[in-house]
C-alpha cells in the first residue's frame, strides 16, 4: 500500500527539509516527522516525507538471518 | 542627409524576439523566419528550390519506398541528452530504419506557440539540422503555423520520413516464431526518465541522459551480417514490455524473458524506486528490440556490439509458442511473472 | 541501492524457499493473508508463490488506499472539481480510479475540472500559496503511513494562515480493517476460510509500531508477523508464520526491525491525534461500513476540512452484483473465480475495487499472474 523507500541523507536544509541520495538519485525530502536526524543516516521516505530512521545493525542482522536460514537446510 | 536604405527588413531578433501570430500569417514576417532561421540551418538542394513541395530524384538501385509519421509533443523542450528537435528527427529516422529500410528524406511541420523565445527556435532547429546531417537525411520540405499563446506547448513537430527499402529485406511484427531469439540493443528507461526528472513538482534530480539517437547505422551493420532478422522495432512510448506484446500479438506467440539479462542503469532504477514505476514501461529514443532466428542470434549480437549504439546490446530472452500470446518473465528472483501491456499512463504512484 | 537490493537477492530467496519447503508440515494447509497491497504487489511482481510449496497459500487483502476508496468519495472529489471549480489536487495513484457516470478524477480533468497530480501532501500546500484567489483542495487517501504527511500540512496550513486550502480526508486505519475480516457480518453471510495467520505492513508500522496488533492476535488467536516489502522480507515473514503455526503460538513478530519498533513514530502520531479524530463508521469498497476504521479532521481544524467548507454530500454508491470483491477480500474466493474477472472487469475496465489499483487482488493476479490459470 505505500510505498517507500531508504534513502541517505546527504544534505540537511532549513525548515525540516533535507536531500536525501538513492543510487545516485537525490530528492528533496520534508524531516517534520523526525527528530534528530543526521546526515549519513538512512531514512524511510514516503510521499516526500521521512517517517523513520533505519537501523544498519539491525538490517545487518536481517539479512544474516535470510542467509542462516538458507544454511541451515 | 542620410540614405534611404530601400527594402530594409530589420533581422530577426534571435536574442529578445518571440514568436507571434505574423510569423504564421503568410506575409513577410513568415517568409523571413523561414528564410533567416529554418532555411539558414536545414539548407540543402531540395530546400532551396524553394517550392511548395520538393522534387527528388528517381531510385536508382531499386528497392521500394518506406514512410513514416511521427509527431512530437515534449515537455520541457530542452532535457539531458537532447531537446525536441532531435527528437524529432531521431524518432521519425527510427520508425523508417527499423522496417529495414535506409532513411533519405524528412517532411517537417511545426505548430509554434505565440510568445515562444526565437532564440529557443533557432536551438531547436539547429539541433534539428546536426541531428539530420548525423543521419544522412535531409529535410526536404517543411511548414510553420503559430497557434495563439496557451493552445500549444511551445512548439510541437511532425516529422515524415522516407526511406528506400532494399529488396529482399522484409522486417515485419508479425514474423517472430517459436524458438527466435530477443535480442536488446541497451539500457532500458533513460529517455523516459531523464524527461521525467526535469518535471520540478517531482522534486528530484539525477544525472540521468536520454538516450535519443538514430539507429539507422546500428541497423545497416545487422542487416550487414545477412542473418535471418524477423523484426526490428524501437521501444518508444509503452516502454519495451509494450513493444514485445506488440510483436507476441502480431506475431501469435508467446515470450520470456530474463529479468536479470536486462540492462537498466542505476540512476533510472533509483528514479523508478522513487515514483513506483516499472522500467520495463518507461520510454526509449534510442534503442532497439530485434526479433533474430536462434541460428543467427550470436552473429548479429556480435555485430551490435561492434557498433557504438550495441555496445551494451543483449539477448533477453526467447519467443515460444503460447495460444495466449503472454509475455512472461523470469524474475531475478526466481519466480515467474506476466510482463503484461501497460494499463492506462504510467503515473508516480504513491501506494 | 543500499538496503533495497540486498533484500531482492535471488539467492538468498533459494534459501529461505528451502527453508519453508522444509519446515512446512506436509500433511497442513497454510493459509496466510498478506494483508496490503504492497505486499500483494511485491509477491506478484517477483513471483514469490513461486517459490513456496503448494500446501503455503497467500490471500490477498484490503490494504490498498485507492481499491477500498468508496465510489461516493471520489464522486466528492470529482464534484469540487467540476461544480466547485476548486484546483483539486490528489496522488497519482487516485486519477483513474473509476466513479459515478463513467467518470474519473482523470476524465472530470478532459470536461475542464482543474485536477493536478502532486507527490506530495506538500505540493498542495505550495498550490494553494501560489494560488491565492482559489481554492485548493488536497484529496487525502492513504493508511496510517500516509495520514502524517497530510497532518503535517493542515498544521502549516493554519500557522501560515491560509484562507484557501482545504483537505478532503479519507484516511483509513490498518487494525480494524484486519479485525473486521474476521468479524463483520459480511464474514458470517460469506463463510470464511481459515487464516492461519497475518503479514502486516510494515511501513504502516513505522509509524504505529507494532504494538496495535498484539490484541488482534490474543483476541482472534492468530499469529501476525510485520514485515518489509522487499521479496526475501516475505519469504522471511513467511517462514515465521509456518513456525509460529507449527508450534501452537499466535504472536505478533516483527520481520522489520530495522525500522520498526514497538510504539513506533511518536511524533507523528501525536501529530495525527492533533489534528484528526476518529470517525464512527466510514465505508470501504468491498467490505462495507466498518466501524472506527477512519480519520476526519477535529472540530478546532474545521476549516481545513473541505466537507465542512464545501456544500458536499456523500452518496454510498453499490459495485456490480456480480462483483466478488467482498468474498476476494476475505480471502473466501479468489479473483479467478469471479465470473466477471477477465472478462468484462480488466485493469483498463476496472468494475470491482480489488481491479481498481495494480495492488488490488484481481488486478495483481491479471497483471502478473494470469498464465497461472492459462491451459
Amino acid at each position: 500500500m505505500c510505498l517507500a523507500i531508504p534513502a541517505r541523507v546527504a544534505e540537511i536544509l532549513e525548515g525540516d527539509q533535507a536531500i536525501v541520495d538513492l543510487g545516485g538519485v537525490r530528492k528533496d525530502v520534508s524531516l517534520a516527522l523526525l527528530d534528530d536526524v543526521n546526515i549519513g543516516d538512512y531514512v524511510i521516505v514516503h510521499v516526500g516525507y521521512a517517517l523513520q530512521k533505519l537501523d544498519p545493525e539491525e538490517a545487518e542482522k536481517t539479512l544474516a538471518l535470510f542467509a542462516e536460514m538458507g544454511t541451515q537446510v | 542627409m542620410t540614405k534611404v536604405r530601400e527594402n530594409y527588413v530589420r533581422p530577426l531578433d534571435l536574442k529578445q524576439g518571440r514568436v507571434d501570430m505574423t510569423h504564421g500569417s503568410g506575409g513577410r514576417a513568415m517568409a523571413q523566419l523561414i528564410e533567416e532561421l529554418f532555411a539558414k540551418h536545414l539548407d540543402n538542394e531540395f530546400l532551396r528550390q524553394g517550392n511548395d513541395g520538393s522534387v527528388l530524384p528517381p531510385l536508382t538501385l531499386g528497392g521500394r519506398l518506406v514512410m513514416s509519421c511521427d509527431g512530437h509533443v515534449v515537455s520541457p523542450l530542452f532535457f539531458p541528452g537532447g531537446d525536441i528537435g532531435c527528437l524529432s528527427v531521431h524518432g521519425t529516422v527510427n520508425d523508417v530504419a527499423v522496417m529495414g529500410a535506409k532513411p533519405l528524406y524528412l517532411a517537417a511541420s511545426f505548430i509554434l506557440e505565440e510568445g515562444l523565445p526565437l532564440a529557443d527556435l533557432a536551438k531547436i532547429v539547429e539541433s534539428m539540422a546536426k541531428a539530420a546531417k548525423e543521419a544522412g537525411v535531409a529535410v526536404v520540405t517543411g511548414d510553420t503555423k503559430v497557434v495563439e499563446a496557451g493552445k500549444a506547448d511551445g512548439v510541437f513537430i511532425s516529422t515524415t520520413g522516407v526511406g528506400v527499402l532494399p529488396d529482399g529485406v522484409a522486417l515485419s511484427g508479425d514474423r517472430a516464431r517459436p524458438g527466435d531469439v530477443i535480442l536488446l540493443s541497451g539500457t532500458i528507461g533513460d529517455h523516459g526518465m531523464a524527461i521525467m526528472a526535469q518535471r520540478e513538482s517531482l522534486g528530484f534530480s539525477a544525472p540521468i541522459v536520454s538516450d535519443t539517437a538514430a539507429l539507422h547505422g546500428l541497423i545497416e551493420a545487422m542487416l550487414a551480417t545477412g542473418a535471418d532478422i524477423r523484426c526490428l522495432r524501437d521501444p518508444t512510448r509503452g516502454g519495451l514490455a509494450t513493444t514485445l506484446n506488440e510483436i507476441a500479438r502480431q506475431s501469435g506467440v508467446g515470450m520470456m524473458l530474463d529479468e536479470a539479462a536486462i540492462p537498466v542503469n542505476p540512476e533510472v532504477a533509483a528514479a523508478c524506486e522513487f515514483l513506483g514505476l516499472d522500467p520495463l514501461y518507461v520510454a526509449n529514443e534510442g534503442k532497439l528490440i530485434a526479433i533474430v532466428a536462434e541460428g543467427d542470434a550470436d552473429k548479429v549480437l556480435a555485430a551490435m556490439r561492434t557498433h557504438p549504439q550495441g555496445a551494451r546490446a543483449v539477448r533477453i530472452g526467447r519467443v515460444h509458442e503460447d495460444a495466449h500470446h503472454f509475455v512472461q518473465m523470469t524474475t531475478g528472483f526466481g519466480g515467474r511473472r506476466i510482463v503484461d501491456w501497460l494499463t492506462g499512463e504510467q503515473l508516480p504512484r504513491i501506494c | 541501492m543500499k538496503y533495497v537490493d540486498e533484500f531482492r537477492d535471488g539467492k538468498l530467496a533459494r534459501g529461505l524457499a528451502a527453508a519453508i519447503a522444509t519446515e512446512a508440515a506436509p500433511a497442513c494447509r497454510y493459509s496466510f493473508m498478506e494483508f496490503c497491497g504492497g505486499h500483494t504487489h511485491a509477491i506478484s511482481r517477483y513471483g514469490v508463490t513461486d517459490l513456496l510449496p503448494a500446501n503455503v497459500r497467500m490471500v490477498h487483502g484490503p490494504g490498498c488506499p485507492v481499491c477500498v476508496l468508496p465510489i461516493g468519495r471520489v464522486d466528492m472529489a470529482i464534484e469540487l472539481a467540476l461544480e466547485h471549480g476548486v484546483i483539486l489536487c490528489t496522488y497519482g495513484d487516485c486519477l483513474r480510479v473509476p466513479a459515478s457516470d463513467g467518470l474519473s478524477l482523470m476524465k472530470a480533468k478532459a470536461r475542464g475540472g482543474d485536477v493536478r497530480m502532486v507527490y506530495s501532501s506538500a505540493d498542495a500546500l505550495k498550490i494553494a500559496q501560489d494560488n491565492p484567489g482559489r481554492q485548493v483542495v488536497f484529496f487525502a487517501i492513504g493508511f496510517e503511513t500516509t495520514t502524517p504527511p497530510t497532518a503535517v500540512v493542515i498544521r502549516q496550513a493554519a500557522a501560515l494562515g491560509l484562507e484557501n486550502f482545504s483537505v478532503l480526508c479519507c484516511h483509513v486505519l490498518t487494525p480494524s480493517a484486519i479485525s473486521n475480516i474476521l468479524e463483520s457480518p459480511g464474514v458470517r453471510e460469506l463463510g470464511t476460510v481459515p487464516l492461519d495467520g497475518f503479514i502486516g505492513p510494515a511501513h504502516v508500522s513505522t509509524v504505529i509500531g507494532y504494538a496495535p496488533y498484539e490484541f488482534f492476535a490474543e483476541e482472534f488467536r492468530k499469529p501476525v508477523v510485520i514485515a518489509g516489502f522487499e521479496p526475501l522480507d516475505v519469504m522471511q515473514a513467511i517462514l515465521m508464520l509456518v513456525r509460529q503455526v507449527n508450534q501452537g503460538r499466535a504472536e505478533v513478530e516483527n520481520e522489520f526491525s530495522r525500522a520498526v519498533s514497538r510504539d513506533g513514530n511518536l511524533k507523528a502520531q501525536n501529530l495525527v491525534s492533533e489534528i484528526f479524530e476518529l470517525r464512527r463508521e466510514f465505508e470501504w469498497r468491498g467490505l462495507g461500513l466498518v466501524p472506527y476504521s477512519a480519520l476526519k479532521i477535529r472540530r478546532e481544524y474545521a476549516r481545513f476540512d473541505a466537507e465542512t467548507r464545501f456544500p458536499l454530500g456523500y452518496r454510498s454508491v453499490a459495485d456490480n452484483k456480480a462483483c466478488e470483491c467482498g468474498a476476494i477480500l476475505r480471502g473466501v474466493k479468489r479473483p479467478q473465480d469471479c465470473k466477471l474477472f477477465g472478462t468484462v472487469c480488466t485493469p483498463e475496465n476496472p468494475i470491482g475495487s480489488c481491479m481498481v489499483s495494480s495492488e488490488g487482488a484481481c488486478a495483481a493476479h491479471y497483471t502478473y499472474g494470469r498464465y497461472k490459470d492459462a491451459r
